[in-house]
This record gives C-alpha cells, structure tokens and sequence, in this order.
C-alpha cells in the first residue's frame, strides 16, 4: 500500500480532507501500485464492478414498472417489453446482464485458480469472493421467478424442494419459504424483496473486497510477492485504469451482441408460458450458470444426500486456501497442477452439459464420474499434489525474466524515465 | 515523461485522439443513458388514454358533472342563461386573470374546465362561494360562474382543456 500523507492542494480540499478523507482515498486508488506484468485476465474486476452497477441500475428501473403480485406479474412484464419506453431495452440488458455477470465471474474464478490468487495472504479477499458468488446465484435464482412464466414456477418449486430434503424440520422449511403450501403469492413478494436488497449487499460485500484486496496488493501471472511500489508495480491510474476501459469495451461488444441479436438465447422459451401450477413443463432447466450444480444434483441417487453433494461442491471452494497446500501460486511453475487445472476446467464443462441434458442413460454416467473427479480434485488430487509436486525455478522479480539475471544497475538507471 | 522533453503547448496529433475518443464517450454514455431517463415518461398504455369521449345528452340546465380524464377530473356544466349573463357582465378589470367568458367557451350553454384549483391542485366544489361557481375548500378561492379566479390565494383562472363537441350530445376532451 502507498503510504497516506497525501496533502490536497486547494484550500478548501485540504479543510474537507482534513474532516473526511475522500481525497486521501481517491488518491489512494489513484495511486495503488499495480504489478506490471497483469495480463487480460486481470481485467474482469473492473468488469465485475460494471456489472453490478448496470444489474442494479436497470433493476431498479424495472422495479418502477414491474408488479409483485401472482395475477399480475406476467402481465407487468409484458406491459414493460411493449408499453413502457425502452422496457425492451431495459430488461434485456438486466436479463441477459446476469449472464454477463456470471460469465465474468466464472472467468474471474477460474483466473484465480490458474494464478493461486487465493493463496496467503490472500484468503480473505477468496472467501469474500465466495460468499459474493453464493449471494450471486440467490439473487439470480429469485430474479428468475419474479416474471412469473412456467420456467420461474417450476424452476422455485424445484429450488425450494431442495430443502424439503433435510430431515423432520424439512416441510416446516419449505411452507416457512413458501409462506403457504406451494409456491404462490407470498413466495413471489418475497422473492421480489429479497431479489431487490441482495445486490446492495453483494455492493457492500464487493467493497470489502477490494479492501481486502488493497491490503496485500494484487497477485500476479507469475505468482511472486512484490515489493510496492517499486520497478515492478506502475500506478492503477492511468495503465490500469486503460487498459480495463478497454477491456471493458470489448467486453460490452458480447454483451450487445446478445442484447440486440438473440436477446432469448440464454433464457428459456417455457418462461414466456404464463404459471401453471396444474402442468409442469417436460423438461426444467436452470439457468445455464447453475447447470454444473444442477448435474451434481442429479447424478446422487439419494434426495438429501443429492442436496449436500451440491451445498458441499461450493462450500469445498470457501476452504480451497487449506485444501491446496503448495506454497507456489502460479500454474506458469506447476506442470503437474497447470494440466489438472484444464482437466477441471473441462470437468464442469461437462458438468454444465450434462446438467442440461436428461437425466438418464449415458447422460447420467457420465455426470457421475464428472462429480466424483470434481470432489476427488479438490480433496484429494489438491492436498496431496502441493507435497509431491517438483515446481520450476521462480524468478526474483517480474523485471528480472525480461532483462536476464538480476536487474543490472546500467539498464534500471536507463529505465528510470519510463517508470 | 521526462521533464527536459516537454515541447510548447502544440496541438498535436495526440490532442485529437483524445478530443475525438472523450466526444465519442460522452455520445455513447448519453445514448445509455437516455433510456433509463426516458422509461419514466408516459408509456404508450398511458398515451392510448389521453382522450376521453363523454355523452352529455341527460345533463339538465344548471347541473354538472365531473368525468375523468388523464386522470384529472374534468367539470362539464351546463350553465343557466343567468349564469351566463353573469359571466359575461363582468367588467375585466376586476378580475385578476382577466378572460372573456367568450373565449372560455366554444358553445355559451356547455362550460368545459379542469377541476383542479390552480393554487395547489385540490379540487373545488360547485355551486359555491361568494360568485355562485365554485369554492376552493383547501385555502379559500372563490371562482366565478365562468371559472375564473374572483378571490382568494389562487393566481390563474380554471384551465379549460382542449374538447371538441363531436355531436350534440358528445364532447371529446383531449
């Protein structure tokens, strides 16, 4: 961290610092040293954070139109994609935003697998990471009922059944949820205040994450501490600043893509059906993000042991920092782990497609042996490969790889104007 | 960047990438940003009711009636010839938003006004106050059989609306 005596130069600026330090803390972010070797991957933070903003923004307008009534919900929906003034706009870009935010954040998950980036001392900002994207899949689940088709009924009977699943209390749960005996009304309104409060406490949550972050500093492709700020780190503003505006940018080209060219390939066409609580569809899917749960789900023959196998295969992410014991953090110097890393990566691939298949036949096998691989890479292959792995050399410094050997005196002095 | 290069200010190249990329920014964050400002305006469910058809045909001389329209109540009176005369013998000067009862109506028997008192919106009762029109009960405005402002805190005569009479018997306001 840069050290704050950060002194305004207005008068006035320096009587406001003085009582509030918003300056200090601008300048702080301003300053923030940044390794200089981080690469793209890096940039799905800043996407993140964009994500948030617009999910919020456009619910908030939703919420302006939309009415959390059993009756009149389906109807309220419609009214917003024909009647309002740019309600098609809006609740494309909010429905196909969470898709957005989860791409991002599965890109952001995986990069911090690739690169140790939850190693010490570093946890806490994984761990509230983690309860970020739990928060994430509840707000996603209950904005997903809240249009009131066939896909939202089925799809919170089928949720909210998981937990009919735990024993002697598990029906006292489900009407406590339900606020009856099925899914109906007071679910709905419900569903609409918690969907409406979650992501203000995802906001807060992101907050503490970047906290957290700003403590150790970021980790980076080659996975080394840095000395901040120093040769190795440049300022967040302007490199950092650029260089995610410009991803971001390409990013939001995606993100259009699908809100102006196939703004209902992500969703499901049952979800334009009115609810029926009498005719459940032939075949319920979730959303796609949730798909490799979805599979875990189904491929353990027994109900409540089906729901724990599903609970445990995010709770196993929470504990990763002590399930993974190798002291190094990158993968560029794990040849043993960088291999298992895209064997998992294929593994909840395939999870997420069989999630959307049937569950049956071939289908069914090949989800299993893809849950078991998931749990055994966690639990097994992680503790025991940190002791036994031979890592490759790391370097001293990121300069040190690009100027060979150790910094020389001669090239660092004729650097120094560039840094 | 090295303090001994820094050449005179110059426009250079540079300058106009930034100017060109801030003008492009600042159309791109507008045009984001317009629909979120414009979705508060009336939908187009709202504008399908903007006007309101009203048969008239059962209303008496002397009495009225409040319809709706945009949501506003609307007094359609069907005025008395003493009523009328009073309104027309008022001297202008008098009044302190001075109109002719003339231009007030489009047929001197059928007085069309919005029923909201142009002080701070509460609507009048008939046949009341001091000038045998209506009585603002909220703060006191006395209007006259024409609907203007005769007395009291409000500072405009009753907006009369956009109507036409359809037929005889039919007055389309909006």
């Amino acid at each position: 961290m840069s050290d704050h005596n950060y002194v305004p130069s207005s008068k006035l600026g320096k009587w406001f610092n003085d009582r509030l330090p918003l300056l200090t803390l601008a300048d702080h972010l301003k300053q923030y040293p940044t390794p200089k070797n981080l690469n793209y991957w890096w940039t799905f933070g800043g996407i993140l954070t964009f994500c948030l903003i617009t999910q919020i923004i456009t619910g908030i307008v939703l919420g302006m139109h939309y009415v959390a009534h059993a009756d009149l919900a389906f109807d309220s929906v419609e009214h917003i994609m024909r009647d309002v003034n740019y309600g098609w706009l809006i609740r494309y870009v909010h429905a196909n935003g969470a898709s957005m935010f989860f791409l991002a954040v599965y890109i952001h998950i995986f990069r911090s697998l690739y690169y140790g980036s939850y190693k010490a001392p570093r946890e806490v900002i994984w761990i509230i990471g983690m309860i970020i994207y739990l928060l994430m899949m509840m707000t996603a689940f209950m904005g997903y009922v809240l249009p009131w088709g066939q896909m939202s009924f089925w799809g919170a009977t089928v949720i909210t059944n998981l937990f009919s699943a735990v024993p002697f209390f598990g029906e006292g749960i489900t009407n406590w949820l339900w606020g009856g005996y099925s899914v109906d009304n007071p679910t709905l309104t419900r569903f609409f205040s918690l969907h409406y409060l979650l992501p203000f406490l995802i906001l807060g949550l992101v907050i503490l994450h970047i906290w957290a972050l700003h403590v150790p500093g970021n980790n980076n492709p080659i996975g080394i501490d840095l000395k901040k700020p120093s040769k190795d780190t440049v300022p967040f503003h302007p490199y950092i600043v650029i260089k995610d505006l410009f991803a971001l940018l390409l990013f939001l080209i995606v993100f259009a893509f699908f809100v102006f060219y196939s703004p209902n390939i992500l969703g499901h066409s049952d979800n334009y059906i009115e609810a029926n609580p009498l005719v459940t569809p032939a075949h319920i899917v979730p959303e796609w993000y949730l798909l490799p749960f979805y599979a875990i789900l189904r491929s353990v023959p027994d109900k409540l042991l089906g729901v724990i196998a599903m609970f445990a295969s995010i709770f196993i992410l929470v504990i990763l920092p002590w399930l993974d014991t190798s002291k190094v953090r990158s993968a560029i110097f794990r040849p043993i782990y960088k291999q298992l890393y895209w064997i998992l990566v294929l593994d909840v691939l395939i999870l997420g497609y069989m999630g959307a298949m049937p569950a049956e036949g071939i289908y069914l096998l090949i989800a299993r042996v893809a849950t078991v691989y998931y749990f055994v890479h966690f639990l097994v292959i992680l503790p025991l490969l940190g002791k036994r792995e031979k890592t490759l050399s790391i370097p001293v410094s990121i300069t040190e790889p690009v100027l060979g050997g150790s910094p020389s005196p001669e090239a660092v002095r004729e650097r120094k104007e560039f840094s | 960047m090295s303090e001994e290069k820094k050449p005179e200010k110059k426009v250079q190249r540079r300058d106009f990438i930034f100017t060109a990329s801030y003008a492009l920014g600042a159309v791109g964050v507008g045009a984001a940003v317009w629909p979120l400002i414009d979705q508060m305006n009336p939908d187009r469910s709202v504008k399908a009711l903007a006007s309101t058809e009203v048969d008239v045909s059962s209303l008496e001389p002397g009495k009225s009636i409040t319809v709706l329209w945009r949501g506003k109540p609307v007094f359609i009176k069907r005025r008395t010839q003493e009523e009328i005369q009073e309104a027309r013998n008022v001297n202008l000067d008098e009044l302190p938003h001075p109109e002719k009862d003339e231009d007030r109506t489009k047929n001197p028997e059928w007085l069309v006004m919005l029923g909201i008192c142009t002080h701070l919106g509460c609507v009048p009762l008939g046949d009341k106050g001091e000038y045998n029109g209506w009585f603002c009960p909220c703060h006191g405005s006395h209007y006259d059989t024409s609907g203007r402002i005769r007395k009291g805190p409000a500072p405009t005569n009753l907006e009369v609306p956009k109507y036409e009479f359809v037929n005889s018997n039919t007055i389309k306001i909006g």
